[in-house]
């Protein structure tokens, strides 16, 4: 009782997985995992086990931005904390740029944002960043100046030198990022980059991450803001109750063909009682109208008629916010289904 | 070891900014109201009074700060979840821990070292003169510090498999009964059966044994403290604090951070 969980399993080899992509010419990925899993102890002398993550396999290539989705409690942090070495995995495996993640060398040329991140608030954060620089084998001056031009880069240069209790969340956010990107390193792991950020701050978040992509870097970071994913991710893996349920461009995951056309117009006077008005909604002046795209050219040409000033024609698509609630939907059907299965 | 000493650099720098060495006022002030008390109250024996009350505050302090922030070196870490960029970092976690306690032990070291100082002042100011065997507090001190040097080392095993709570009070626990230790060894007058003896002399053992590190009475009534126990308490304590903080390396090797 009281006493902490120490368990750890050890992991399977990943050298086979190599060997296998080395055979089939797939080029070495930024991030290989290999089924990995991961078990929590709970309840009385902790005999009960709840899955957190199960059976993760996947590939993050190099270079790219990579979004990972989940609601709340999916398994995306638990991933991340496998990668960093915060938490041991109950299975599986993982391969940083081809180091096994229990390599502790691995860790020079990878930055990590954790979830809220916080800091010794005793330190500035000019301070804070000279301590976490000192890990990396930078000289004096060379790390003073690399120091400068990452609290530059976001924005924290005229407050270097206040104590980071001082520091707003947005702020600390910053500090997080800047210790991150610090040393150069080839691969970024952010866990909610853009959790408490106002949007400015979030608009900044994203310039970096962009730029990191510039720069060659891959990126892995985990939201559940679907706009920033589809924003910038080249590819997103879709988590949901600690499974992988999809995984792609976010283009190719939801159907990309049309589901019809909207039309926006403004339509004032006479030609009100248009037909095409009662399927409309109307704000002001303005009508939106959804209609299959068969019927776009005589809904055009009878607006024409009626004098309506076409403000807009758009595809329907569904985006990956549909995407994803479906999958949500879909894993708590299947776990009420088997919770009644189960009675 | 540049890793080590970042931390340990750190660790000193909290323990200053959470103003932790504030306890040289209380004992300054202590010592002071000791001088002048001592010298209206006691006759012949200032000296010895000012000695036993300075080197038992330098103990009691010590202990009081090397158990509490011995316990909160990790779990404070843990809790405020600090520790997350660090260990993300080409950092050990044995070098993180051993980071940690030549921190504290630097600050112990530090505070030690200024209520000596505050002591040779009180002494001063009662006597107006040195005596030779004023010379054998410093040993005192240095004693006690290898004392709080493995009461760390206890602490942050403790705080590597349990919570905070448990940890301050299985390292009391470990305090009292590494004073007791000796006591162990040696049990007479007692109707054991010879199992029960040795299963007693191990667990001594297995205990800090802090019997060694008491050299007040000597100190206190002018005698000398020998060299070689000097010698003997610093190769005991460095052996013990080394195989403690290896079990603590061990078990926080495998540590999950929640």
């Amino acid at each position: 009782m009281g006493v902490a969980d120490c368990e750890h399993d050890s992991p399977a080899p990943v050298d086979e997985v190599r060997k296998l992509f080395k055979n089939m010419g797939m080029p070495q990925g930024a991030i290989e995992i290999e089924n990995l899993s991961k078990e929590y102890p709970y309840g009385f002398l902790s005999l009960k086990k709840k899955k957190s993550l199960e059976d993760l396999t996947m590939r993050v290539e190099d270079g790219e931005v990579f979004g990972f989705l989940g609601p709340n409690g999916a398994g995306k942090s638990t991933t991340i904390k496998l990668l960093m070495r915060l938490i041991f995995p109950t299975a599986g495996t993982a391969r940083i740029l081809g180091k096994s993640i229990d390599d502790v060398s691995m860790h020079a040329s990878i930055g990590y944002l954790p979830e809220q991140p916080y800091f010794y608030d005793y330190l500035t954060a000019y301070e804070v960043l000279d301590y976490f620089a000192r890990f990396h084998n930078s000289k004096a001056t060379e790390r003073a100046a690399r120091v400068e031009a990452m609290l530059k880069k976001v924005g924290l240069d005229t407050a270097k030198k206040i104590q980071l209790r001082k520091y707003s969340k947005g702020m600390l956010q910053r500090v997080g990022l800047a210790q991150a990107i610090l040393h150069n390193p080839k691969v970024v792991v952010l866990d909610e980059p853009m959790s408490g950020l106002d949007p400015v701050g979030r608009r900044e978040v994203r310039d970096i991450i962009l730029e990191l992509k510039r720069e060659g870097r891959t990126v892995l970071f985990s939201t559940h803001v679907l706009s920033d994913a589809e924003m910038l991710c080249d590819r997103v893996g879709v988590i949901v109750g600690g499974k992988l349920r999809g995984i792609g461009a976010p283009g190719e995951l939801v159907d990309i063909k049309a589901q019809g056309m909207e039309i926006l117009f403004e339509l004032s006077g006479a030609g009100r009682n248009l037909l095409l008005l009662e399927k409309a909604t109307r704000t002001g002046d303005r009508y939106r109208v959804q209609l299959p795209e068969a019927e776009l050219y005589a809904a055009l040409d009878a607006l024409k008629a009626a004098g309506a000033r076409i403000l807009s024609v758009a595809q329907i698509k569904p985006t990956l916010e549909e995407y994803f609630m479906h999958l949500v939907e879909a894993d708590r059907a299947q776990a009420s289904a088997v919770e009644v299965s189960g009675k | 070891m540049r890793n080590v000493q970042a931390v340990a650099a750190n660790t000193f720098r909290e323990a200053v900014r959470d103003r932790v060495l504030y306890n040289l006022v209380f004992f300054a002030l202590m010592m002071i109201g000791a001088a002048i008390l001592v010298g209206q109250v006691s006759i012949g024996i200032e000296r010895d009074v000012i000695i036993s009350l300075g080197l038992s505050a330098i103990s009691v302090i010590g202990i009081f700060i090397a158990i509490f922030l011995g316990v909160a070196l990790v779990s404070k870490e843990m809790d405020k979840r600090t520790l997350y960029a660090l260990l993300a970092k080409p950092v050990k976690r044995w070098e993180f821990l051993l980071g940690k306690f030549v921190g504290l032990v630097m600050t112990l070291t530090v505070n030690t070292a200024a209520m000596a100082a505050g002591l040779y002042i009180a002494l001063w100011s009662v006597n107006r003169a040195w005596q030779a065997s004023d010379v054998h507090i410093l040993a005192a001190v240095y004693l006690i510090l290898l004392k709080l040097a493995m009461i760390v080392a206890l602490a942050l095993l403790f705080s590597c498999f349990t919570t905070p709570f448990l940890a301050i009070l299985f390292t009391a626990g470990m305090y009292v009964a590494g004073l007791l230790a000796g006591d162990l060894r040696t049990v007479h007058g007692v109707e054991l059966d010879p199992g029960t003896l040795r299963w007693m002399r191990g667990i001594s053992y297995l205990l800090p044994n802090f019997e060694n590190f008491n050299v007040m009475g000597a100190v206190v009534h002018g005698r000398g403290v020998p060299v070689s126990l000097i010698w003997q308490a610093t190769l005991y304590a460095f052996l013990y604090t080394a195989i403690v903080l290896t079990g603590a390396a061990i078990v926080f090797s495998r540590r999950n951070l929640k």
